[in-house]
This record gives structure tokens, sequence and C-alpha cells, in this order.
């Protein structure tokens, strides 16, 4: 890539950060240049965050229905998934599963509700509810 | 600690180590680190998933580009990883208070100076802290332009995330540094270590890595939403902060431009030119799948394993030619 072909296209998922890249000089050496951004990265950055949005709007429609938990929601919502929140909770991964159910979910006690809050970064009061 | 410069670096781990032997009084580049410690690499991964999809990286695991500069540079570093957030953090501030800059692990997605839609779980990230100001932290996170702040609760949060390459806490930074200079023969075996990963003779690896994964692509179907999604994922895997890509191939590219004086061996700036043209073919290639994720062009995940292979190609000419060159 040739200095005059870094991107600078001003990709939005960087946030207004500029990232280095290398690139070759008009003597052809190579060199850090600072780069805007690469439309291709902003393209495929946010199909990722999209299907995450995504997931987690289905599980919030989930929850006014009536059929999935609040926890469903803030799993996506924190961009995990059952391995993951099973991981970084201590739960076994059916246990979360079973959790995500809004029946499950309401026997959980204190302490168990206090495991999953801890994990997601949330309090156990954000746990209980989500964003109308 | 006010002494610590801080500079820009296209990929997290290889911009912390030369930030960190720069501090140390050792003239050291992103790209010179990335070399020297073999750090070029491809392998693909379909067991390690990352949110359902495998891991595809385009160098060599964390940790090694360091691992790998201990040797050339007859380096001893400490590495501590830590059962609670609380002894964590107190062994770093110990640290700070002596007066050390001290390398960490973390996850991207705690820290809060990052943009919202680039914090993924990904645990393999690395910053240097080299100072506290009250309740924060001074963070010189190399792919950022310019230092950071971080406020301890979330950094504690970061080190000790939980998942696939869970940090534990780990925390490095140099005890001793033997050697200064680079000798030709270390670049040599540099070169020759990256030669032997590109062309090893297992599946998940190197070229073949690249040929497994086009296999892999092809038998993709078409009209499959998830198809889209996996194809968005490789480019994510290759251009994104943390695993980087195309990149990879850019900063290697830098390197034996750089070997080719340390090591006096003119030979190797051909290959410097002929590898940023393989580097621009990834780019080629990212923009392709790009278009098929935005549906700006049908999806078809044959044109996808077809660049994938002629990549493959091309890269295993260029590392059977820089192999014999170096022998």
């Amino acid at each position: 890539m040739d200095i005059d072909a870094v991107p600078q296209e001003g990709n939005a998922t960087l946030g207004g950060h500029r990232k280095a890249v290398y690139a070759r000089d008009e003597q052809g050496r190579i060199v850090i240049a600072a780069s805007r951004g690469w439309e291709v990265e902003e393209i495929v950055t946010s199909h990722a965050v999209d299907a995450l949005v995504a997931q987690a709007e289905e599980a919030r429609q989930g929850v006014l229905a009536g059929t999935a938990s609040p926890l469903a929601y803030w799993m996506y919502a924190c961009r995990m998934d059952v391995a993951l929140l099973s991981q970084t909770s201590g739960f076994w991964q059916w246990r979360v599963r079973r959790h995500l159910q809004p029946a499950h979910f309401a026997r959980l006690s204190d302490a168990q509700l206090a495991r999953y809050a801890d994990a997601l970064g949330k309090t156990v009061e954000q746990l209980r509810q989500i964003p109308r | 600690m006010s002494s610590f410069q801080h500079q820009h670096a296209a990929h997290c781990e290889s911009g912390v180590i030369s930030n960190l032997l720069r501090h140390h009084g050792m003239p050291m580049t992103e790209s010179l680190a990335f070399g020297l410690s073999s750090a070029l690499s491809f392998a693909y991964l379909p067991f390690v998933k990352l949110s359902g999809l495998p891991l595809i990286a385009y160098r060599m695991p964390p940790k090694s580009i360091i691992k790998g500069l201990l040797a050339p540079l007859a380096m001893r570093f400490r590495f501590e990883t830590f059962r609670n957030a609380a002894a964590g953090q107190a062994r770093l501030d110990e640290l700070l208070a002596a007066g050390k800059v001290v390398g960490l692990q973390t996850s991207v997605y705690w820290l809060p100076y990052f943009p919202p839609d680039m914090r993924f779980h990904f645990n393999a990230h690395n910053l240097l802290v080299y100072g506290k100001s009250g309740d924060e932290y001074l963070v010189s996170d190399p792919v950022f332009e310019e230092p950071v702040r971080c406020p301890s609760a979330d950094l504690a949060r970061a080190r000790f995330a939980k998942g696939v390459l869970a940090p534990k806490g780990l925390l490095y930074y140099p005890e001793s540094i033997g050697r200064r200079d680079i000798t030709p023969d270390a670049l040599r075996k540099a070169i020759r270590k990256t030669c032997r990963m590109m062309l090893a003779p297992v599946p998940i690896a190197g070229v073949r890595g690249m040929r497994l994964l086009a296999k892999k692509v092809a038998r993709l179907r078409r009209d499959d939403a998830h198809t889209a999604a996996y194809i968005g994922h490789i480019v994510r895997m290759q251009e994104e902060i943390g695993t980087g890509g195309a990149g990879f191939r850019f900063i290697y590219a830098a390197f034996l431009q750089e070997a080719a004086q340390l090591a006096r061996m003119p030979q190797l700036s051909a290959f410097s030119d002929r590898l940023t043209a393989i580097g621009d073919g990834w780019r080629a290639f990212a923009l392709k799948a790009a278009r098929m994720v935005k549906g700006r062009e049908p999806v078809d995940p044959l044109v996808i394993a077809a660049k994938l292979r002629e990549q493959a190609d091309l890269e295993e000419a260029f590392f059977r030619d820089l192999k014999t060159t170096v022998a």
C-alpha cells in the first residue's frame, strides 16, 4: 500500500480515533501513517455490531412477550452468548440456558443474581428489568 | 514516570513491547519487534470459537512476540498472574510506585476509552501502564494515538475478564536486557522461523491453514445469513484492532526493509516489495468480502474461497523463495 492510498474514509466505528497503518512513502520506505479508517472495516464491524444489537432487541421483545427472562436481554446487550456467560458467571451452560426462561429466572436467589450481575457488570436491580 | 514516551502502533503486542524497550533505552521499532520475534503467521482454529465463529489468526498467539524477543536480546522478563483482582491491583500499584512501566494483558470490552463499536469480548489485548493519578491509571495503549486514562475499577475488570484467552491479571516487565545490538544471525534465524511456520506441514497453520479455510468457505451455502456473517468475520479478524491481518503483511514488509540494512542483505528489499503486493492482495480480498456483506454484490462463497487459495499460492511461493535466500 502506498502512503497516498492509506484510507481516510472516516470509519464511524473508530469513534473519531485514528489507527496506525504501514505504507510506502515516495522513497519506497515503509513508514507508519495514521488512518481515519477504511469503509471495509466499517462495514464488517457494523455488520457484527448490528447482529448483536438485533439479538438483544429480539430478546427484549421476548421479555415483553413473556417468553424470555431479562437475563437473555442483558446477555446479548453485553455482547455475550451462553458459552461466554457460562464462563464468566461460573454457571453451567445448561443452567444459563434455563435461566433465560422467565419461570426459572424468577426462582433465582439474590446470591445467584449477584453472580450474573457481577459477570455482566450490572447491578442486581438493573438485571431484573429491561429498558422500555 | 514522566519520561515515558508513547508511540502509536498498528498492533497492540508489538507496540507494547517496542514502547517498553525504547523506554529502557533500546532502539526498537514495532516492525523490528514483530519480525525479530517471528510473529507473522496464519492459523485457522475451528475448535476455538469467538461468538460461535472460528478463530482465524494472522499472527502467532498472544505473548509470543515478547517471548520471541527474549533469546535474541538475551532478556529476562517477569510474568505474573493473580488469583484475584485485589492482589493483581496491589501488585500493579507496588510496581508503579517503584517507578516501573508495566505491561498488561486485558480484555477490550471493559476498557471505557475504547469506542463502543470496538468493544468486543476479546481477551488478548496488550497495553502499558506508566503511572497512576488519583484513582486513574495512566495508560499507554499503543493502538491509540495518545496516552489515555482508565479508572482502576474498569482496569481491574479488563484484567480479570474470563473466557477464551482469559488474562488472569497477567502483568509483565523486563528484569534485565542482555544485549542492545541486533545481530544479522538473529535476524536470519527469525526469518527462517517464520518461513518454517508458514510452510509447516500441518493442516491448520500457514498456507495450508489458508487452504483449509478456503475449503470450509467453499462449503458454505450461498443463501444462508450465516454465510455473510462468516465472511464478515474473516475480514474482521483480518483488519480489526486486536488480530490485524493484511496489516501484518505490511508490518513484516517494513521489517524486511530494516533487516536488509541491519543484516546487510540488500536482496531482502525485493522481498519487502513482494510482500507489500501480497498485502495489497489481502486488502482486495477484504474489499470483495465487505461488498458481499453489504449486499453490493451477491454473496458467493466460491469467489471468496478462490481468492483465499490465490493468496495461499502467492504466500507459499514467497516464503519458499525467502527461505532459500536466508538459508
